[in-house]
């Protein structure tokens, strides 16, 4: 492979892969510098005291997640977890909606019920976590049980971290979907922490995927940290579930550059470790391919990017101009029926 | 009119909610083939097929959640727990997950989660419990327990519908020794939340749900023949949401109320329902208000243990005597 950039070898020399096109080519570059990008200016809104909780990154496995999202067609379901704010993106959450969520704001997704990530949206196709890991794969078993029994031909995706596949719900709602056969892919993510739990204090397998014998399905692995075997291989296995297949475990091993959270001090990695990684960065390998093969000329790129920062712009702008909900309706939808609770007697509401 | 059991009118009302709605189905350990542990779900494989009659893995956690997510999407699951003990086992889903569904991201969740409950079978510590108290504390879950035929009926049949989800327990004890006649041209659905008066009386109430509304009405007969105490008995049928208003009437009527579960006493529904009272019709009360539970221990499985720690109907009688003696 030559280094060459200037003199960019024409399509027909290297032919893409994974039947993507240019376009296609040039989209997955701008979700992955999206939620690269997205990341660092929260980053920045949480120094200024302006995200109200925790803020978590996914620096280092943007791969994953739009690799792997993009697999998916419209119709089809997945559930994301803390590192997958760019499987959101690719679904089709706006970032002024994430933004609105970190601030907690009245017109955030979950009204400021719920925090970060943490939402979803049954048009777009993405069902909201909750932070007890494990418990999406059960949920989005019965998702894809839902396009069975509707004989309809739509997949449900759902990801793991290495720390969730030691969870109960993760083994119940695999071997359920397994038994069922239904059209479930997981995504485990291997990235190498759960918090501070090193995977070999997680489980003795040697890889996750391994854990697929143990539900009869097939289990395969990745480099997460390469956007195109991250879609091709979840892509095979959308597809396979499309048409009657099941279950596929996909381990994707990839490396958390940050820690859990901003506030996590990170102590227990090592600067070699780190290093180690860095030099794998996946949106700097993808760049580095762009360039070597020409797909995506690097002012093409920067137009790109120069977008990112104006909507980045805009979605700040509007979330940050926004109230907080009115504290009575913390007291709303909490049943269908009735839909509101009444209040405490001795309650004054304060408004925001 | 036809007579049936407490359990073949929990069956009628599944059934024709199967058969009136293709949404609902039904999942769970051997309810299949098998017809379920206590035969609820008998024939409706052959009816429905097995894309509407699951039978699942050992697997409490994963029925619940994969209710939920079929439920978002627009079924409406109906979900067996073989007894309702294990559904501790689903805890965190449905206190995590589906009781906060809606709040948090407005997920429609119609799911319900039903399996026989109670004791008085010698069914030992797991096989006997009465679980309601964990998730009344539960914002997000309606919980109902039918005590007569009619309401397994109309119970189910409204559980189904609701947009809730709803925790359905039905009594083993009563499965087969209740029996009443019902129409079977009238659609019986008994609306969530409403409590009925199972007796009336003007000396006292006694506040009860599910099996133990039996015992409070044999006690209220005793309590007629031998005292000439008049007690009204109320049915709550529903737990969550309380009919307050009902509890609250029926206090003004009587002034004196005694609340008999069937749960283990720290915690329990009575507690609840006492400091509401003490709240909204403190000034009705002329006594105060007595319960009259299980003991606080794991229910255990000697006949003389079971009905020693289980309340039974002459314990509701000497409570009441005290009551009414105030």
């Amino acid at each position: 492979v030559t280094a060459s950039t200037a003199a960019a070898v024409p399509d027909a020399a290297s032919p893409i892969p994974a039947g993507l096109s240019r376009a296609q080519l040039v989209e997955l570059y701008y979700w992955l510098r999206l939620t690269r990008t997205f990341e660092e200016r929260l980053t920045n809104l949480y120094r200024q005291g302006k995200v109200i909780g925790g803020l978590f990154r996914s620096l280092g496995q943007e791969a994953d997640s739009v690799g792997s999202a993009y697999a998916l067609a419209p119709e089809d379901f997945l559930s994301p977890l803390i590192r997958n704010l760019g499987s959101m993106l690719v679904k089709g959450a706006r970032p002024v909606d994430v933004v609105r969520q970190y601030m907690a704001k009245a017109q955030s997704p979950t009204r400021g019920r719920e925090l970060n990530i943490h939402f979803g949206d049954l048009e777009k196709g993405y069902i909201g976590q909750i932070s007890h890991l494990g418990d999406m794969v059960p949920v989005m078993a019965g998702v894809a049980l839902s396009f069975k029994m509707r004989g309809e031909a739509r997949v449900g995706l759902v990801y793991v971290g290495d720390g969730a596949t030691s969870t109960g719900a993760f083994h119940e709602g695999i071997n359920f979907a397994a038994v069922q056969r239904l059209p479930l892919v997981c995504v485990m993510e291997n990235n190498g922490y759960a918090y501070s739990t090193p995977f070999h204090k997680q489980t003795a397998v040697r890889q996750l995927s391994e854990k697929a014998q143990g539900y009869g399905v097939p289990g395969v692995v990745a480099d997460g940290n390469d956007v195109l075997a991250v879609y091709e291989v979840t892509k095979a296995a959308v597809e396979h579930a499309r048409l009657g297949g099941g279950v596929t475990l996909i381990e994707l091993q990839t490396y958390r550059r940050k820690g859990h959270a901003e506030h996590d001090s990170h102590t227990y990695v090592t600067r070699e470790e780190l290093a180690h990684w860095e030099a794998r960065d996946p949106i700097d390998r993808y760049v580095r391919r762009l360039d070597e093969t020409g797909w995506v000329r690097a002012d093409e790129r920067a137009a790109v990017d120069a977008r990112i920062a104006a909507e980045l712009d805009a979605a700040v702008a509007t979330a940050e101009a926004e109230l907080f909900p009115e504290p009575t309706d913390a007291l709303t939808d909490v049943y269908a029926e009735p839909p509101v609770i009444p209040p405490l007697w001795y309650k004054e509401p304060v408004h925001g | 009119m036809a007579e049936v059991t407490y359990l073949e009118a929990l069956r009628q009302g599944l059934r024709e909610e199967m058969r009136r709605d293709e949404r609902v189905f039904i999942l769970g350990e051997d309810v299949g083939r098998y017809g379920g542990a206590f035969k609820v779900t008998e024939g409706f494989l052959d009816e429905f097929g097995e894309r509407r009659v699951i039978d699942t893995p050992i697997a409490e956690a994963a029925i619940v959640g994969a209710a939920a997510g079929a439920a978002h999407l627009g079924l409406r699951p109906v979900a067996e727990m073989q007894f309702i003990d294990f559904i501790s086992c689903a805890y965190d889903m449905l206190t995590n997950y589906v009781a906060t569904a809606r709040y948090r991201a407005g997920l429609p969740t119609p799911i319900v989660v039903r399996g026989p409950c109670g004791g008085y079978v010698r069914g030992g510590p797991f096989h006997s419990q009465n679980p309601e108290a964990a998730f009344l504390h539960t914002p997000g879950l309606k919980i109902v327990a039918p005590a007569t035929a009619r309401d397994a009926k109309g119970l189910i049949r409204a559980a189904i519908r609701d947009d809730d989800p709803v925790l359905y327990f039905e009594h083993k004890f009563l499965y087969r020794r209740i029996k009443e006649d019902l129409p079977e041209d009238e659609e019986i659905v008994t609306p969530i939340g409403k409590a009925r008066t199972a007796r009336e009386g003007r000396d006292l109430t006694i506040i009860t749900y599910s099996a133990m509304v039996w015992k409070a009405l044999e006690a209220a007969e005793q309590l007629a023949r031998e005292d000439g105490l008049e007690v009204e008995v109320l049915d709550l049928r529903t737990l969550a949401p309380l009919d307050d208003a009902a509890i609250m009437a029926s206090v003004q009527r009587t002034n004196r109320v005694l609340i008999a579960h069937e749960d283990t006493r720290t915690g329990g529904v009575a507690g609840e329902i006492t400091a509401r009272i003490n709240e909204q019709a403190f000034a009705w009360l002329d006594a105060p208000v007595l319960r009259v539970t299980a003991a606080d221990v794991p229910l255990p499985y000697a006949p003389t243990l079971e009905d020693y720690v289980l309340p039974q109907t002459a314990d509701i009688v000497k409570v009441a005597r005290r009551l009414a003696g105030y």
